[in-house]
């Protein structure tokens, strides 16, 4: 398995050897440092690429990741939309191998041993490490919702991880009879990306308002409200008039249960049979963090200054399996703590320069044609967590202009994260 | 008198990141605009001419001078949701009857490329509210924040703030590109939205938050950044 051999670093040989002459804290033992990244996606990928894009061939940077197309989630709402195709939501690692060193490895991390600083991947192979970064992402909590278990996600499909699962969902959404029902069984918090499931329910109405104007979409949640629930209902009652009924915790909306086969849904002890069930279920960090033994409950716990564990210092968590404090888990936050992170664990390694950690979020949601809002917030580091400093948040009776400026920005957005990903 | 050619320097950075072809030549765009001063003015001149006034044009809702008695279809686009741009503006002036049908305005359209690319290159220096960037004046600003010195290596950091959605090559797609600016520019723009002077929400709130040496470490970056 070549794969696993580090790479060697071509044309840069120069930046490198100026920076191997700094204080190099960790390299005396085994030469070069050496960092392992699980999970590729928004906060594993732009750690991986900070890293070994800022240290020139200084650290060892291996990124592990089992898909070789990392298909966002963000914007997968869009594609229920009929406003991106799904190849636009598909990347490629190879820039990230070949423009800045990093050895990509697909593969599934499946141990980790903290003491001896080794993972083992599903194939067999050992990486030691210095420093472990775990983005894996989420996993979802056994019998969060009664009648439904991964197995099942087929029928019932979540679509919380894109790619098959998304193209699955679509093509129920569109096989729907007229006049059907498309159910949604809401997350409670906290669970990644939280105006997902209620952006996914303007973009299904969208869809069915061109194809199958008279169905119906029922919303049941564990919840007595959302993100930015005013600017939801608003456009619903715009766009969408009578379609959408949500059904909150104070009606019953906790209070489910799902058969998979007979395709019901039954909601406080009322029983509706539905042509589309999309069950997103409560969420926990990605399993290998347990394994890492990184994950107090549900999630991992770390400190806001360099999202290292609050268990050990030698493995950093980033993104949605982190319980950081204030930040919502997004794509935009994952990135924007890899950043810090990246910084931080290059400081160790290298002796290079730290700088106190910043960190940002906006979460744009498209709610119809040219109809986007947005909200977000900046953060900073304090002893206990991350903690919100300042936020804003789009208005209701906004105008056309403004929202089509917002979706406009949106794809902006996009493009620039994932080049900051994976270019 | 320093103003003038710090403009210029700035519509033709923003030019040269968005258009990546040709550097816009003012110049060229001064002399094309000479096609349209019998119907428009821009500048000091203010005065009603048979077209709109073309100062503020980018970053302008189509059709929204008040008073002014556009076609229907003009004020129409403009209420959909039309807004100037260096992109709309191209697609405009290349065949404005295709663009707008029965706009007023009767020009055939501009159909060198090139030619568009510098025509409007110059309009822009007349729009400090451009969607997109524009310098404004650096001389409203305290000199002594005009004269820091950014630290570039604390701007690289900094800059993975901005990274997120301004691309490092310059592409602008939805979000201006803010590399190669001049820096006195950049650091004008960032205190106008920490000021709250220059509307934008998110801007307002990335800004808001950094202190002059942390703006002036991310202008002396970018404005050297070449990826
Ligand atoms: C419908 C929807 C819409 C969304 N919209 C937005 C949005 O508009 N804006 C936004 O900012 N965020 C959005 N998000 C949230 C965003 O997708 C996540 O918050 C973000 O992807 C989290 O990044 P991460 O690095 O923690 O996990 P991920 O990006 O999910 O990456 C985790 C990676 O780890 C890999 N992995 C897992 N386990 C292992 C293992 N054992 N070994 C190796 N690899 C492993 C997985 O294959 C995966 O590629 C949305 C999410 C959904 C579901």
């Amino acid at each position: 398995m070549t794969e696993f051999n580090r790479r060697l670093f071509l044309g840069t040989s120069t930046a490198a050897f100026g920076l191997l002459a700094a204080p190099a804290v960790m390299a005396a033992a085994h030469g070069k440092p050496r960092v392992v990244v699980i999970g590729g996606g928004a906060g594993g990928a732009t750690a991986a690429r900070y890293i070994a894009k800022d240290s020139d061939g200084a650290i060892d940077v291996t990124l592990v990741e089992p898909s070789r197309t990392y298909f966002s989630c963000f914007f997968s709402n869009l594609y229920l939309g009929g406003f991106k195709e799904m190849d636009d939501l598909g990347h490629t690692y190879g820039v990230l191998a070949s423009k800045h060193g990093v050895n990509v490895v697909h593969d599934w991390a499946v141990d980790v041993d903290p003491d001896g600083k080794m993972v083992t991947l599903a194939g067999g192979s050992k990486l030691p490490y210095d420093k472990l970064i775990l983005s894996p992402g989420i996993d979802f909590v056994d019998d969060a919702v009664e009648g439904w278990s991964v197995a099942e996600q087929n029928k019932m499909p979540h679509a919380y991880k894109a790619g098959s699962q998304t193209e699955l969902l679509k093509a129920q959404i569109m096989a729907m009879p007229e006049g059907g029902t498309f159910a949604m069984v809401a997350p409670p918090n906290p669970f990644r990306c939280p105006p997902g499931p209620y952006e996914r329910v303007s973009m299904v109405a969208h869809t069915l308002k061109a194809n199958n104007p008279t169905a119906k979409i029922i919303i049941a949640d564990p919840k007595e409200k959302f993100s930015k629930q005013g600017l939801f209902q608003e456009g619903w009652n715009k766009h969408y008039a009578g379609m959408i009924d949500w059904i909150g915790a104070d009606f019953g909306g906790a209070n489910v249960s799902v058969d998979a086969d007979a395709m019901t849904v039954t909601i406080d002890g009322e029983e509706t049979k539905v042509d589309v069930c999309n069950v997103i279920p409560a969420m926990k960090a990605g399993r290998i963090a347990d394994m890492a033994g990184v994950t107090d409950g549900n999630w991992a716990p770390v400190n806001a200054i360099d999202m290292s564990s609050k268990a050990n210092a030698d493995i950093h968590v980033l993104g949605d399996s982190s319980q950081q404090g204030d930040m919502p888990k997004s794509g935009f936050s994952a990135n924007s703590q890899a950043k810090v992170c990246a910084n931080a664990v290059r400081g160790a390694l290298t002796g290079s320069r730290v700088f106190p950690a910043k960190f940002s979020n906006t979460c744009w949601s498209l709610i119809d044609t040219d109809d986007g809002v947005k909200v977000g917030a900046t953060y900073e580091a304090t002893d206990e967590k991350i903690a919100q400093v300042d936020g804003f948040i789009s208005s209701t009776g906004e105008d056309s202009a403004t929202r089509k400026a917002t979706y406009e920005e949106s794809e902006g957005w996009y493009s620039g994260i994932v080049a900051d990903m994976f270019s | 008198m320093a103003k003038t050619p710090r403009l210029l320097a700035s519509a033709a950075a923003l030019f040269l990141a968005v258009a990546a072809q040709a550097e816009p030549d003012l110049e060229a765009g001064a002399k094309l605009f000479s096609k349209c001063t019998s119907c428009h003015q821009i500048g000091s001149n203010t005065k009603k001419r048979v077209g709109p006034n073309l100062n503020e044009l980018n970053g302008r809702i189509a059709g929204s001078i008040e008073d002014f008695p556009y076609s229907k279809s003009m004020t129409k686009a403009g209420q959909e949701g039309l807004i100037w741009t260096n992109e709309t503006l191209d697609e405009f002036l290349a065949d404005p009857k295709v663009y707008i049908p029965k706009t007023r305005m009767s020009y055939r359209g501009m159909k060198d490329p090139e030619d568009r690319l510098n025509l409007i290159a110059y309009l822009n220096t007349f729009s400090a509210n451009m969607a997109s960037h524009s310098a404004g004046d650096p001389h409203d600003l305290d000199p002594a924040i005009l004269a820091l010195v950014g630290d570039k290596e604390y701007g690289e950091y900094l800059s993975g703030d901005c990274k997120t959605c301004h691309q490092a090559d310059g592409s602008a797609e939805g979000i201006p590109p803010i590399t190669g600016w001049p820096v006195d520019d950049f650091v004008y723009v960032m205190h106008a939205y920490k000021n709250k002077d220059r509307n934008h929400p998110v801007m307002q709130m990335m800004a808001g938050r950094l202190s002059n040496e942390e703006i002036a470490a991310l202008a002396a970056y970018f404005a050297d950044l070449e990826e």
